[in-house]
């Protein structure tokens, strides 16, 4: 069962580093949403510090989003899914090993630019620290609840939009409690910790029902 | 062994097959024919589990595969319509992807074998991308080594193989059935065994122009 973990968490980085183009999308489009802002509303310190951590939040969402629609489309259309769907494996863990591969290409890559681009906002240390910590918290819970969404959508014509549709809701109490922690941050840890607390509430949550969810969606979506 | 229970398929309005009742002894080979259309593809996909019939239940050795579905997915293998293959892999690594998530390990003198068997030699640590859609086609019927399943569900596996290829295929079919295996295939081909019992199991009428 681990092994089959750890084998398809495998299997993706592997065709991911044969296909970059994929995952730098999502990491760009971060970068460049995150850096279009300072240039559109001024460098005003005071303007920026307010709308940093808004700004970072809701591109993370956006990034998120946008490379939600990989995580099961190509295997529907070359048919690995269906094979993996057959496999004697527990699909829950099957679920969970895709969503961690989609994650370590698409979260984690944002938790590690975070503190740079972050920059521009002119947040404090303290501040930044807390966005890498909310991010890293939260990111996981946008792929996680995302794959509800992108199974649900599996297969459907203009399923993108749909996807959008299905899953932003979702992803609003994330943008809420995540901006704040940010904004929180300035007046230190203690602050921001009912924020990162309640994200990890979410995130275990998420952690329990989304695989349950997006199993049965993708054994629907089979038929 | 394999019983379909009274199963009934549907796709929107119009009935494909009504109240199928079989029961498939070991050793036996089901050759599924019909019209284009007439739900052969929907059958198999029925008795792989991908899709629940309207009515009627498939039984493994006496029990629901609902209920025992990993147990199941062991035994069964399904080659369908697609390959199943990632073309950004090798088809080495296709091949062992396909043995892990299958519960089985292969040693290296077992792939290399099994990729002279399917006439893949010298072709292992390429991307499948670069492949023929026949190579492709092979490296998907390579899995029929790496999981040691009883049961194999076949859609059309002749489609794109070459005259070389076929008589190899239709020899693995014919051991696997001779083994105590059940194979379940569609083909416009003409299927004949040394070994064990066929049944052919026509499905629907020819479409009625009027």
């Amino acid at each position: 069962m681990f092994e089959a973990f750890v084998c398809l968490v495998q299997r993706d980085l592997t065709i991911a580093a044969r296909r970059q183009s994929d995952v730098l999308t999502a990491l760009l489009f971060f970068i460049i949403v995150i850096s279009l802002f300072p240039l559109g509303v001024g460098t005003e310190r005071q303007v920026l510090t307010k709308l940093g951590p808004g700004v970072i939040w809701v591109a993370a969402l956006l990034s998120s989003m946008l490379a939600l629609e990989h995580l099961f489309v190509n295997d529907h259309a070359d048919g690995t899914l269906e094979q993996i769907l057959l496999t004697p494996q527990p699909l829950l863990i099957l679920v969970l090993a895709k969503i961690t591969a989609h994650w370590l290409l698409t979260g984690l890559p944002l938790v590690l630019i975070v503190p740079i681009v972050g920059l521009q906002y002119g947040l404090p240390a303290q501040a930044l620290g807390i966005a890498v910590i909310s991010i890293a918290i939260g990111s996981p819970v946008l792929s996680l609840v995302g794959a509800i969404g992108a199974a649900l959508t599996l297969g459907l014509r203009g399923g993108g939009v749909l996807l959008s549709l299905l899953v932003l809701p979702l992803y609003i109490p994330i943008l809420i409690y995540g901006a704040g922690a940010i904004s929180a941050g300035f007046f230190g840890m203690d602050a921001a910790s009912p924020y990162l607390t309640l994200l990890g509430a979410f995130l275990l949550l998420a952690l329990v029902l989304a695989p349950l969810a997006t199993a049965a969606a993708l054994r629907i979506s089979m038929e | 062994m394999l019983h379909l229970d009274h199963i009934t398929c549907s796709r929107g309005q119009r009935q494909l097959f009504n109240s199928i009742d079989l029961k498939i002894d070991s050793g036996t080979l089901i050759h599924v024919q019909g019209t284009n259309g007439s739900g052969k593809t929907t059958l198999l996909r029925a008795i792989a589990g991908l899709l629940h019939p309207d009515t009627g239940s498939i039984f493994w050795d006496g029990k629901n595969i609902r209920g025992i579905y990993e147990d199941y997915c062991r035994e069964m293998l399904y080659l369908g319509h697609l390959d199943g293959i990632k073309a950004d892999l090798t088809g080495l690594e296709n091949l062992r992807i396909a043995a892990t998530l299958h519960g089985n390990k292969i040693t290296e003198n077992q792939e290399i074998e099994i990729f002279s068997l399917m006439g893949l030699g010298g072709l292992e640590e390429l991307p499948c991308r670069v492949l023929s859609q026949g190579q492709k086609r092979r490296v998907a019927l390579a899995r029929l080594f790496a999981a040691k399943a009883r049961l194999w569900i076949m859609d059309e596996p002749f489609v794109g193989l070459d005259a070389v290829i076929i008589p190899s295929l239709l020899q693995l079919i014919k051991s696997q059935v001779a083994k105590g295996g059940i194979v379940v295939l569609t083909t416009h081909q003409e299927v004949t065994l040394t070994a064990g019992t066929i049944q052919r199991l026509r499905l629907g009428e020819i479409p009625n122009f009027v």
